[in-house]
């Protein structure tokens, strides 16, 4: 690779909270790192784990959920199955050998655009030194196809 | 009489129990003998690879294969017998989408290689011998199969025509398979599109399972010898992982009924991509900890204890479904995964 390692995060951020977040962050002009790719979603509560791990395996280097704060939620509780869900997952996560830092669950409520701009100034930082995930290619990988395979020798042994 | 039909059955990485639960099916198996000839079956009749090489290309018109892709044979004999077969039928949980073998993506070839040679407790190999691809001996040059990184499903190395889920898949399923296969090559009936998984439900094991649900939320999980559970509850509730939420039915939910939760072998329902995923949604549902007014931090903490006494969640949740799941196998720093 010529390019640098620039982290790609894939951000599932909520309708409600942290979406709007994200707008003020925009409005306020605040800076902060552009390696984000937002995904609106309803509610946290809409991020499928299956989302998480289908970002990682495609190509992302770490995953964002954002939402309201717990008791804040707009389907009242949806944020705290998102809480529930991500526990769990970040257990497994570790079990599949995918870094903490990958997988990040922040609360963000609509006037906390700083607070936004931040944890995805912090998340970016935290990626580069992990350095890209790059799933298909370094872990699924070539399977054994195509690799060397030394011939062992073994001397013959005087008959007794 | 027109020639029969060719059956074959092949068994990769697996344990044998496709095959008897293939036998099981009773007296029905002298019909299967009527219908079909066997072209290949190493587990009940004496056939060599090379018998298989010298037949005409889609010589076999059913081909039963079970197991996973462990190694460089299993895919050798699975493009064979691709080659040679009208229709192939991924048989049981290891071939449709990994199974047990698939378990040991969790970790590494070398990990798997050494604890099966040298850590084992059973293990006696002060030489450390290891079995290899290529030996030169004095006779001549030895080979053995290549032993891979990823356990893969067979659908991931050769195309597939159907899919028969479950470890092993129910005798009464095999038999309502067969049986529509029989009635197409005897009378023409018609086949399930091409693709599609037979042998098994539509809906979740939980529609097929009679224990009561209460909608009880738990804070804690047990391991099946923690408790004895309560007759007739349903055991998730009871804090025992039952994959019956995320698992296809077919199996007529026998595992719960014996005081076993579901394992999950029949796989993911339709539309699920990662079984395992679907499963942790389902539990984030029955977990009560946590609610709209509580503290963030402490909220946090408790549902992090709660969690941790769930055992081994990759494990338990892609107990059969490893191979065919999103991210397919655990990344390795090391030797350590």
């Amino acid at each position: 690779m010529s390019e640098p390692y620039e982290p790609v995060i894939v951000g599932f951020l909520c309708n409600w909270c942290s979406y709007r977040a994200a707008d003020l962050a925009g409005t306020a002009r605040i800076k902060y790192a552009p390696n984000m790719r937002a995904i609106r979603v309803m509610c946290s509560g809409r991020v499928d784990p299956q989302f998480v791990l289908k970002a990682l395996r495609e190509g992302a280097d770490g995953v964002m959920i954002a939402g309201c704060h717990p008791g804040e939620c707009h389907y009242v509780d949806g944020n705290i199955k998102t809480l529930r869900r991500f526990t769990l997952l970040k257990q497994l996560l570790r079990q599949w050998g995918v870094e903490d830092e990958r997988v990040q669950l922040v609360w963000a409520s609509a006037s906390e655009g700083n607070l936004l701009a931040a944890a995805v100034d912090r998340m970016t930082e935290q990626l580069r030194p992990l350095g890209p995930l790059r799933w298909k290619e370094t872990v699924l990988g070539r399977n054994g196809h195509g690799e060397f395979i030394p011939v062992e020798e073994v001397p013959a042994v005087e008959e007794v | 009489m027109a020639e029969k039909p060719k059956l074959a059955m092949y068994w990769a990485a697996a344990c044998g129990g496709c095959e008897i639960s293939t036998l099981n099916i009773g007296e029905k198996i002298l019909v299967v003998d009527d219908v079909f000839d066997l072209a290949f079956f190493p587990c009940i009749a004496d056939f060599k690879v090379k018998d298989v090489q010298g037949y005409p290309d889609g010589y076999i018109d059913v081909c039963l294969f079970n197991g996973a892709i462990r190694n460089s044979e299993n895919e050798e004999m699975a493009h064979l017998l691709r080659q040679k077969s009208k229709f192939v039928v991924a048989f049981g949980s290891c071939a449709y989408e990994g199974c047990i073998p698939a378990l040991s993506n969790l970790t590494s070839r070398q990990a798997t290689l050494e604890t099966v040679y040298f850590d084992n407790p059973s293990i006696d190999n002060p030489e450390m011998t290891l079995p290899q691809v290529k030996t030169r001996v004095a006779e001549g040059e030895l080979t053995l199969p290549y032993f891979y990184q990823t356990v893969k499903a067979l659908d991931q190395v050769v195309p597939v025509d159907y899919y028969i889920p479950g470890c092993p898949p129910e005798p009464e399923q095999i038999w309502a398979v067969l049986e529509v296969v029989v009635n197409a090559l005897l009378n023409g009936g018609p086949l399930p599109p091409g693709g599609s998984i037979v042998g098994a439900g539509k809906v979740a094991v939980c529609e097929e399972c009679p224990l009561e649900k209460n909608v009880k939320a738990i804070d804690q999980f047990y391991r099946p010898y923690d408790l004895i559970p309560q007759p007739g509850l349903c055991l998730l509730e009871q804090g025992i992982v039952c994959m019956g939420p995320a698992t296809r039915s077919g199996c007529g939910a026998l595992c719960p009924q014996a005081n076993m939760g579901c394992r999950g072998c029949y796989g993911p329902l339709d539309g699920v991509e990662d079984q395992g995923a679907k499963m942790l949604s389902a539990i984030a549902s029955v977990v009560g900890v946590g609610a709209a007014g509580e503290d963030e931090g402490e909220m946090a903490k408790k549902l992090d204890e709660v969690m941790s006494t769930l055992v081994d969640p990759a494990g338990t949740f892609y107990r059969f479904s490893m191979a065919h799941s999103l991210l397919q196998r655990a990344k390795v720093n090391g030797k350590q995964a």
